[in-house]
């Protein structure tokens, strides 16, 4: 009985925040402040967006016995809100290894994956969008040869968005910086894989492949000048360069265990992105922190539509919204 | 069935068939931050979309925080993503323009910016 009506307090208390009416929160906005979709780190709020296409280009380094490898990578993203601070994200991707481990080249999708985010705080005054989110990649639903793993993924996160609007007028020029983070755990559902192979002797081997609990952290610091012009001061800039926001994503994974502890990967990610009315494009380069991550500075672009503003009355807006 | 089923899903997703966008200030006069030596008989504000003119405001304060516009807002006949309003007589020193708008669409945008008088009209 006892246990019910915690059941029950706890579900209403759910719905009420899922359902508790936040009108700035949709498409990254926090009073004045725009956050725009960066193409590396996840971002904060809730919205009804599309990525499609999300391109990487990158060679990773070898490995052991393994060559370096060549990775084109395509992806795409549906955000989805259920509720006006809750969402549902779908993604797939379509990798392409030149060469894979089995020294061929190898294509095919990955994982399919899902996300679902709570915008748990929402700052106009202070431009702060904070968030809790809950992924699962499935494993096993993408290509093994194409790099898909076939176990899952599970990735709690918190994340956070900033925009520095709340400084003193003496720091106007200061004013259109902003920062997006997130801080994320990357949990294995199996600490393993086995495989099985004949030596030339005949004899049967064992190979494990460990697969490590990581430590996933990131941020992307930006500038906007649409935050500048229309906010700040107007210096006059031309149509076309007043959308542009220059950014730099730092992308960092810190293995914790089972034999990888310390082997810290990641990449810096400079850019910059284009915010129009209906869509964004943006653009990066991918350069390795070390030689562990690559030698080779990589590429990443997006296509970005802002679905809330494309079809406002339907695919747009919230599935249920508390009035 | 199957059909009426596909025509329904289409007009669901498209609704109207109009897009519309968040609004956004795109440019004032008295613009963003200037400094200006006549003191200005209106602010004009010019947004990126048009504007839903009885649940749009624009408002402009002196340093104490005292109104010094003649409101309401009037959006422009001609142009629906303009929005304006004329200012008492200005003294020297810094206003705020504060407005707060509805687009078209329904999305509520707001934000300010200064500009600053340095000569009595």
């Amino acid at each position: 009985m006892r246990s019910r009506r915690i059941s029950v307090i706890a579900t209403t208390a759910l719905l009420s925040m899922a359902l508790w009416p936040d009108l700035a929160s949709a498409h990254g906005l926090a009073g004045k402040r725009f956050f725009p979709t960066t193409l590396t780190i996840d971002d904060p709020f809730v919205s009804d967006e599309l990525s499609l296409p999300t391109f990487l280009l990158f060679k990773t380094p070898s490995d052991g016995e393994a060559p370096s490898s060549k990775t084109a990578n395509i992806s795409g993203e549906f955000s989805k809100r259920i509720f006006p601070n809750l969402g549902l994200t779908l993604a797939g991707e379509w990798n392409n290894l030149d060469p894979a481990p089995n020294d061929r080249t190898e294509s095919g999708f990955g994982n399919f994956e899902m996300t679902l985010k709570y915008q748990f705080f929402t700052s106009a005054a202070h431009e702060t969008i904070l968030s809790a989110a809950f992924g699962w990649e499935a494993g096993g639903t993408g290509r093994k040869k194409a790099g898909a793993e076939s176990f899952d993924v599970f990735r709690p996160a918190l994340l956070f968005g900033k925009g520095m609007g709340d400084l003193p007028d003496a720091l106007r020029w200061l004013k259109p910086f902003a920062v997006t983070g997130i801080v994320e755990g990357v949990l294995p559902s199996r600490s393993g894989n086995k495989s099985f192979t004949l030596n030339d002797d005949g004899d049967l081997e064992v190979e494990i492949e460990k697969n490590p609990n990581v430590f996933h952290w990131g941020f992307a610091v930006m500038y906007s000048l649409p935050y500048l012009q229309s906010f700040v001061k107007d210096v006059g800039l031309p149509a076309v360069i007043r959308q542009l926001i220059p950014l730099v994503e730092i992308d960092i994974n810190n293995p914790l265990d089972r034999g990888f502890a310390g082997k810290t990967t990641g990449t810096v990610n400079p850019g910059i992105i284009w915010a129009g009315k209906y869509f964004q494009l943006g653009l990066e380069a991918v350069v390795p922190i070390n030689e562990r991550t690559g030698k080779v500075i990589g590429v990443r672009g997006q296509i970005h539509f802002f679905i809330d503003d494309i079809f406002p009355n339907t695919l747009g807006k919230p599935l249920f919204t508390w009035h | 069935m199957a059909r009426r089923a596909t025509v329904a899903l289409a007009v669901f997703l498209l609704g109207t068939g109009v897009a519309f966008s968040h609004a956004f200030l795109d440019h004032a006069e008295p613009r963003v931050g200037s400094t200006v030596k006549s003191p200005p008989s209106q602010v004009r504000a010019w947004f990126t979309q048009n504007l839903e003119p009885a649940f749009s405001t624009l408002e402009v304060v002196n340093e104490r925080g005292e109104r010094v516009d003649q409101g309401p807002a009037k959006a422009d006949a001609a142009n629906p993503a303009l929005l304006q309003v004329l200012l008492k007589p200005l003294g020297p020193g810094t206003y705020r323009v504060k407005w707060r708008v509805l687009s078209v669409d329904t999305h509520i945008t707001e934000g300010d910016f200064t500009f600053r008088v340095t000569r009595e009209p």
